[in-house]
């Protein structure tokens, strides 16, 4: 017994070992949000490539990015739903806006192609409260005037796990339907009041192409790449909007990023002509008073070397970056963390 | 002849030098297989801790009320883990329903009435089927049946029972393709295989001579199954059909990608609902909050709970078994 103890303690010195030093090589470790990972992973091994340190990100989700920025296991934390200024001043946290991403809500429907379908918000909250069930219904044939929409059982698709997309579309359903932020409210994952629910981006998505008469939401990348048939947005200023690239930074052009709130701005439902109304950034969380300083000051060092590169591999991934000025505000928010003095 | 040389004084000394390191050896063994057993206690006693543990402020915030409570809301942070619960018997229970006579069935074909050329075939061909990766079954439950159920299935049997009292409500729309009834479905395929296997293994520790007894007093192949073959290996079918009960209860990932995840219960099969093992796959990465993981942990001593009870109950049902072989042989 009092070997093996003996044994388990030289285990247990050995591994601490193994974390020191991998510590003092200055790797740079995060865990967060999945939506972001392709363009991270492309940033690090272009980092890796460009100054030789490495960045392990680990995509757990959100909520498990948040906890382990909260314990300290980690340099950065990911998010898809921003924290309030509470939990980031009683955490000790600080946010930052790294690209823009957004929802499309995806449809298959027999004989309506890519782009076909128009939606608006109040239509889309009354789909997914089940109070619109058929494709016929008037709702959507006022929207579609010129559409043959078959008289078909309507199907809802959603994420069954907790996600920044999700947050992102009932954020934006609550700002256009009232009934839905009284019933339903917002977060990263909701009691939906109808339709079935898939894991995961993919998850959705084969949903959607297997089930005929079904309408779900994924992310705008997503879309892209895989070619799915998206239906169009009419925007806060009732104009017609199609999801891109334009759209997208359309819906940030506008928003607010004086960083009173922590960065935190959600830029769903906002203003402008050319704004697709379900858009949202992607964020990451570090400690203003770290326990490793250099840890996080080479974190922070790698989104410096993203924000002033990286605009052309993330644009690559379908995601959009954020204009130069205000990604400049960002990195002079970055002062307020310790040890960090301008990357110097 | 060499001892005999030696002062027996000398042979005694050689001997117990050699006996004490042997009875070392074996001490030694002893405890080490002895620590071997001690930590599956040590596991099982940290799950149940942890379980414990992790769930206590689901347990504190909402009582025994979680048992039967169906609320499910992350935003409001309210959680009741009936459908879930409910979710997860339902689709067992209707798995069990079809795999029960079709595993059983197969076990008899394939020890009293298929040719023996073909015995072996069928019987390695059900034994491959037991070791697909339950992910697959997902995937082919997700691309293949639910897209087919979706289409020529479910439209027509909703509408056929469209009249009908009770039935109309057990099979009311829309067809979503996935649901209760599909996971069902998903789930009896995976576990027939597990029923067949066993029972086959059993229905053969069957004396011939038995048989053979009551085939000759006129008995007919049905007859002999029911009187002679199923009552001396009851204990032993129970215990294979508890052995697939307590897969069907925790089995994951093919149900998830079936069933529909949505923590409602509706009186319809065709309606999408959850298990236990689904919901908490899907949602426990992205648990925050105060009471969301410990909800999702207070559902895994649930399942726990359930299916310690089936594998126990499995146990004493093949122990039963043993000792009925033990004491005819």
């Amino acid at each position: 017994m009092r070997l093996s103890l003996r044994l388990f303690a030289g285990l247990a010195g050995l591994a601490a070992l193994a974390v020191a030093t991998s510590a003092s090589a200055a790797s740079i470790s995060g865990a967060g949000a999945t939506f972001p990972f392709p363009v991270y992973s492309k940033w690090a091994s272009a980092y890796k490539g460009a100054t030789g340190n490495s960045v392990n990100y680990q995509s757990i989700g959100s909520g498990g990015g948040i906890k382990q920025i909260q314990s300290k296991t980690v340099s950065f934390g990911a998010t898809d739903m921003p924290l309030p200024l509470v939990d980031l001043n009683r955490d000790g946290l600080l946010q930052f806006p790294t690209v823009i991403g957004g929802d499309v809500p995806i449809v298959n429907l027999r004989g309506i192609a890519p782009g076909q379908l128009v939606l608006d918000g109040p239509t889309l909250a009354n789909i997914f409260l089940g109070k619109i069930t058929n494709w016929s219904d008037p709702a959507i044939k006022k929207l579609n005037p010129t559409l043959a929409l078959p008289n078909q059982a309507l199907i809802t698709v959603h994420r069954s796990d907790g996600s920044g997309t999700t947050f992102i579309f009932v954020n934006y359903l609550s700002k256009v339907s009232k009934e839905w932020a009284d019933k339903v409210g917002f977060a990263t994952a909701v009691e939906w009041p109808n339709g079935i629910g898939a894991k995961g981006n993919e998850g959705v998505a084969g949903n959607v192409t297997q089930t005929n008469g079904s309408i779900g939401y994924v992310e705008y990348a997503f879309v892209t790449q895989n070619k799915l048939n998206y239906a169009k947005m009419v925007n806060k200023e009732g104009k017609v909007v199609s999801p891109n690239a334009a759209s997208f930074a359309a819906a940030a052009a506008g928003a607010n990023w004086d960083g009173a709130n922590g960065f935190g701005t959600l830029l769903t439902d906002q203003p402008g002509a050319n704004a697709w109304p379900i858009a949202g950034a992607t964020f990451i969380l570090v400690h203003k008073q770290p326990s490793n300083p250099a840890a996080t000051k080479e974190a922070l060092k790698f989104f410096q070397w993203a924000y002033q590169n990286g605009d052309p591999a993330a644009a690559s991934l379908d995601y959009v970056p954020f204009p130069a000025e205000v990604k400049q505000k960002f990195m002079v928010s970055w002062n307020q963390v310790q040890g960090w003095n301008g990357g110097k | 002849m060499v001892d005999a040389a030696l002062s027996p004084h000398a042979t005694l000394a050689l001997n117990s030098a050699r006996l004490r390191r042997a009875l070392r050896a074996d001490q030694i063994f002893q405890r080490l297989t002895f620590c071997c057993a001690l930590l599956v206690l040590v596991i099982f006693a940290g799950i149940i801790w942890a379980l414990v543990d992790g769930a206590l402020p689901a347990i504190r915030a909402f009582g025994f009320a979680f048992l039967w409570t169906e609320v499910w809301n992350p935003v409001t942070e309210r959680f009741g883990g009936l459908a879930p619960i409910a979710g997860t018997l339902i689709t067992s229970f209707l798995a069990m329903l079809v795999a029960i006579p079709v595993g059983i069935g197969i076990a008899i074909f394939l020890t009293e009435i298929c040719p023996r050329p073909l015995r072996r075939p069928i019987g390695i061909a059900i034994e491959l089927l037991a070791g697909i990766p339950s992910i697959i079954y997902g995937i082919w439950g997700l691309f293949v049946l639910a897209p087919m159920l979706q289409q020529s299935v479910m439209p027509p049997v909703i509408d056929a029972f469209a009249g009908i009292p009770v039935l109309s409500s057990l099979f009311a729309g829309p067809p979503y393709g996935i649901g209760i009834f599909t996971a069902a479905l998903i789930l009896s395929i995976m576990t027939i295989p597990f029923i067949s296997a066993i029972t086959r293994d059993v229905f053969e520790t069957v004396p011939p001579v038995l048989k053979e007894a009551a085939y000759g007093l006129g008995a007919t192949t049905w007859e002999v199954l029911w009187n002679v073959v199923l009552p001396y290996t009851r204990g032993g079918v129970v215990g294979g059909i508890m052995l697939a009960l307590g897969r069907a209860l925790g089995e994951t990932m093919a149900v998830t990608f079936v069933i529909g995840n949505a923590h409602r219960i509706s009186a319809s099969l065709f309606a999408p609902g959850t298990t236990i093992s689904a919901a908490i796959a899907n949602e426990f990465t992205e648990a925050i909050g105060e009471l969301y993981l410990p909800a999702l942990v207070e559902l895994g001593l649930v399942l726990f709970f359930v299916t310690f009870c089936v594998l126990a109950l499995a146990q004493y049902m093949l122990y039963r078994l043993e000792q009925r072989a033990g004491g005819r042989s």
